[in-house]
């Protein structure tokens, strides 16, 4: 690969003074803002529509998905260290808060299949009713991004040990925790309007 | 000139990638956007044939009373296909054949900001309309209108692929457009001229930035819808099944929060073409530039206000249908000024009456009259009696041939002789216009009355009794007027201009923006050197320097300033080309063979939950789903059911149906597998490709 391409790499800066591929990113978030915008309200719309049980009462553990919900912020933080040891430069950092977060994701990802599990035993499956409709395909659009998100950055992990992460491209880096903090705020609202709402309204 | 290729080993070598794009694989691995421009609007065009086939056959079944032309079942796929390949395969792509050819030359850059993203938009949308269409093949044509409402496209009512292929179809065109709008996005914000300001931005671009804006905000809701749907018949969820709460009027509100924006998705590049076309061919400055450009934004942001009146019908309440009929009225403002914008262009300016002039006005004679049919049904009140009925029909044909396809067709004939380097010729420029014109009011116009008289939307036939007869066979016969229209523009385009036009040079319409500056067609590294943009229609004042104000000037002069930096690089290296690319075609090849697969897996746990019983029974008595496949087989070739009396002829075709659902999940799976592959291989790939330098000598030549 010739570094000479890459660093010198007229279709990289643009007018505006920003790279192209955060433009790009932040348009595709704006895209994936309506994406579960529309899942969230088809949520919301069906909320006590269902016609059989079970019901979000008879089946959430609150504290066991607080807990995952909080090992998934703690990752923002993380990927936020990742991002600020590659722009410093300092590889092995980097290396370390990548694998922590992709860590962090892959514990959240643990406790939604435990999730899925525990609630398909109970009865709740997709065809059940309509909360198992909404709920599954709600949280499980969002896990694929939380599962895309890991495969991201591990990409990332294995191609700064073939010199592909360096600090004049923390770019990559950058762009991919826009990524990972999208999919970390979609989670706060997720939470707040499945699980949180039932204890309020 | 000499090229000089980049220097590059390792892995990527032997695909033989080219330096140079040439001959088929030039083609097949283009990432340049002039050639993908010119693949998105000859795939539109080709498409443009078939959904005009539809057409015709539509009209051939409605010109007498009682006709039986072809079954009740055919006319269903027939209108449903015509719709969806009008919108998705023929307006959408045509349009984007324009934003990509051109959109880089009016912006001032050399190509659009991820080259190889473009391709890949441009291959998923080819594989997608494929898909949809190779429905017809298996007789499974989507076959419940463009819109798909359940129940009816429940599993429960529509048992075959028919809705399958509609869904995953419309899923894989939905990704190709995101996919190209994100880009197009990023170039006209991004790849702009020193200089060019967005103000200083042509109406087409500025059309284009908020047509794109549209898509990424639209599509994610549709993709919802679809994916929505997909879910109810494949996985037996109960999204829109009432049986279960669903609510079947919550698929209306996703799809028509998508299908609004989209209805300006089709008409504002169009507009854009037009606002182009007329300041050129009336010898004028566009007249109120800003208000050209800020009702274009008013009306893409309304779009998403006004959604509800395509469901007046529906039994809102009063108050929702009051709040979106006002909304739907105001949207008329932003189109208003528009209108007396283009008209003020014309007020005494040189009007030359050439092709794209007349199509040009063409577009606002008729998007005026599709316009004022609509502030009819606005009203809540007067929809009750129109909705679904042959007005709207009459309506939004008005909006979409006479305002979307013939400002694409002026586009055409404005664009041609940059994209060809030669001219269409003049006289059949007119006879296709009158064709066309005549042709489409014949068609459209005594739909209004049809309407009006109660016949219904989507109807397969009628009685004499109902005296829709002469009107009817009115209607056909323009109908067949405008495909005369159509053969005269292909002969035209591909064959008797291509050919024998005569040489274009440059510049033949002395047009005012930045694409004809250049050569006609542009060399493949569209400007010897990135402008310096001075004013709004820069290449005009360029001819006539007198024009240009002082204080733009300096505004200018600032402006360039600070813009300078991006565009060092070339001078000691000469002008970097991007290599080609076979991954874009590999990932969205792979993408469309998973797409195949969740095609044939439509139906899956329905068909399963069908024989629960005897998959049961199968289970107790130790026999494995390969032995009962094969079993079910035999079953049905002799038509008698087996021995332990597990399957019955009818339980066994289901087995086979849901063995196909399986393989069909297996497929889905290869084809993501590789169409993630691809994009993984495509990441790491380098850029490549070659300096091009420029000699001095040939600097001074030209």
């Amino acid at each position: 690969m010739s570094s000479e391409v890459l660093l010198d790499n007229p279709h990289e800066m643009g007018c505006t003074g920003l790279p192209h591929r955060k433009i790009l990113m932040w348009a595709f978030l704006a895209s994936d803002c309506m994406f579960f915008g529309s899942l969230i309200s088809t949520y919301l719309v069906y909320r006590g529509h269902s016609t059989d049980h079970p019901l979000p009462e008879d089946i959430f553990d609150i504290p066991l998905t607080s807990t995952s919900s909080f090992v998934l912020l703690l990752s923002s933080w993380l990927m936020v260290l990742a991002l600020s040891a590659i722009q410093k430069g300092k590889l092995w950092e980097f290396r370390l808060w990548t694998l922590g977060v992709a860590f962090f994701g892959s514990i959240f990802l643990g406790f939604q299949v435990y999730e899925f599990t525990h609630f398909v035993h109970s009865g709740l499956t997709l065809k059940q009713n309509l909360f198992g409709s909404t709920f599954f395909v709600l949280t499980g659009t969002h896990g694929c991004h939380v599962a895309i998100g890991v495969l991201w950055l591990m990409s990332l992990f294995f191609y700064s040990f073939i010199g592909g992460v360096t600090k004049e491209r923390s770019l990559d880096v950058e762009i991919a925790g826009l990524y990972w903090h999208f999919v970390d705020i979609v989670w706060i609202v997720i939470f707040t309007a499945v699980y949180l709402l039932e204890y309020i309204i | 000139m000499h090229i000089e290729p980049v220097k590059e080993k390792g892995f990527y070598d032997f695909l033989g990638r080219q330096v140079e794009p040439k001959g088929l694989i030039g083609w097949l691995t283009t990432v340049d956007h002039k050639r993908i421009g010119i693949l998105y609007a000859v795939t539109a065009l080709l498409w443009f044939l078939v959904g005009g086939i539809e057409a015709l056959a539509i009209r051939s079944q409605l010109a007498m009373a009682n006709l039986r032309l072809y079954s009740a079942e055919t006319y269903n796929q027939m209108f449903t296909m015509h719709a969806t390949t009008m919108i998705f395969l023929v307006v959408m792509p045509l349009a984007a054949g324009f934003f990509n050819y051109m959109v880089p030359l009016m912006v001032g850059a050399r190509d659009v900001a991820f080259p190889r993203l473009n391709a890949f938009s441009y291959w998923m949308f080819l594989f997608g309309s494929l898909l949809i269409n190779a429905s017809w093949l298996f007789n499974a044509a989507p076959n419940g209108s463009w819109v798909g409402y359940p129940p009816l496209s429940l599993f429960q009512y529509s048992q075959g692929h028919n809705y399958d292929f509609w869904l995953i179809g419309l899923q894989v065109l939905g990704i190709a457009s995101v996919a190209a709008s994100l880009n197009f996005i990023t170039t006209i914000i991004n790849m702009r001229a020193p200089g060019m300001t967005m103000m200083r931005l042509p109406v087409f671009v500025w059309m284009t930035l908020v047509t794109n804006f549209l898509v990424v905000l639209a599509f994610p809701v549709i993709t919802i819808a679809l994916a929505e749907l997909m879910f109810d018949r494949t996985y037996a969820t109960n999204f829109f099944n009432p049986m279960k709460g669903g609510l079947p009027i919550w698929w209306q509100h996703l799809f028509w929060v998508f299908g609004h924006p989209e209805v300006y998705i089709l008409i504002l590049p169009p507009m854009g073409i037009v606002s182009e076309v007329l300041p050129v061919f009336a010898r004028k400055p566009l007249f109120g530039y800003p208000l050209v450009v800020g009702s274009g934004m008013g009306i893409g942001f309304m779009g998403f206000t006004v959604w509800a009146h395509h469901m007046f019908a529906s039994g809102m309440g009063n108050i929702a249908n009051a709040a979106f009929a006002l909304t739907t009225m105001t949207i008329a403002i932003p189109t208003g000024v528009k209108i007396i914008n283009w008209v003020g262009t014309l007020w005494k300016g040189q009007i030359r009456m050439r092709t794209p002039m007349l199509f040009a006005l063409g577009f606002i004679y008729q998007f005026m009259m599709g316009g004022f049919s609509g502030l009819m049904h606005a009203n809540a009140a007067h929809d009750a009696q129109q909705h679904d009925t042959y007005f709207i029909v009459a309506h939004f044909h008005y909006v979409l041939i006479g305002g979307a396809l013939f400002g694409l067709w002026s586009g055409i004939y404005y664009w041609y002789p940059k994209i060809t380097g030669r001219m269409m010729n003049e006289a059949r420029g007119h006879a296709a216009f009158w064709f066309l014109f005549i042709g489409f009011n014949t068609t459209f116009f005594p739909m209004h009355w049809l309407g009006l008289n109660g016949m219904p939307r989507r109807i397969y036939s009628y009685s004499h009794a109902q005296g829709w007869d002469q009107l009817n066979l009115l209607c056909t016969v323009g109908a067949f007027t405008m495909a005369v229209a159509v053969l005269l523009l292909f002969t035209d385009m591909f064959w008797l201009s291509l050919k024998y036009g005569e040489k274009a040079g440059g510049d033949p319409w002395d047009g005012r923006t930045l694409e004809w500056s250049i050569p006609s067609p542009p060399p493949v590294y569209n400007f010897e050197e990135i402008p310096t943009v001075k004013a709004l229609d820069d290449f005009w004042i360029t001819k006539h320097p007198e024009l240009l104000h002082h204080e733009e000037d300096s505004a200018a002069h600032a402006a360039g300033a600070g813009h300078g930096a991006h565009h060092v690089h070339h001078d000691d290296h000469g002008i970097h080309m991007p290599g080609g690319s076979w991954f874009p075609m590999f990932a969205s090849a792979g993408f469309a063979i998973g797409a195949w697969g969740l095609v044939h897996s439509g139906g899956m746990y329905h068909i399963k939950e069908a024989i629960q019983p005897a998959l049961d029974a199968a289970a107790k008595a130790g026999v494995s789903w390969d032995q009962l496949v094969s079993t079910a087989q035999t079953v049905v070739s002799s038509k008698t059911p087996d021995a332990q009396n597990i399957l019955n002829v009818v339980n066994a075709e289901s087995v086979l149906k849901l063995q196909a659902c399986y393989n069909g999940v297996k497929t889905a799976i290869v084809g993501g597998v590789l169409g993630v592959l691809g994009i993984f291989l495509w990441a790491l790939e380098p850029i490549g490709g070659y300096y091009i330098h420029k000699e001095k000598e040939e600097h001074a030549g030209e």
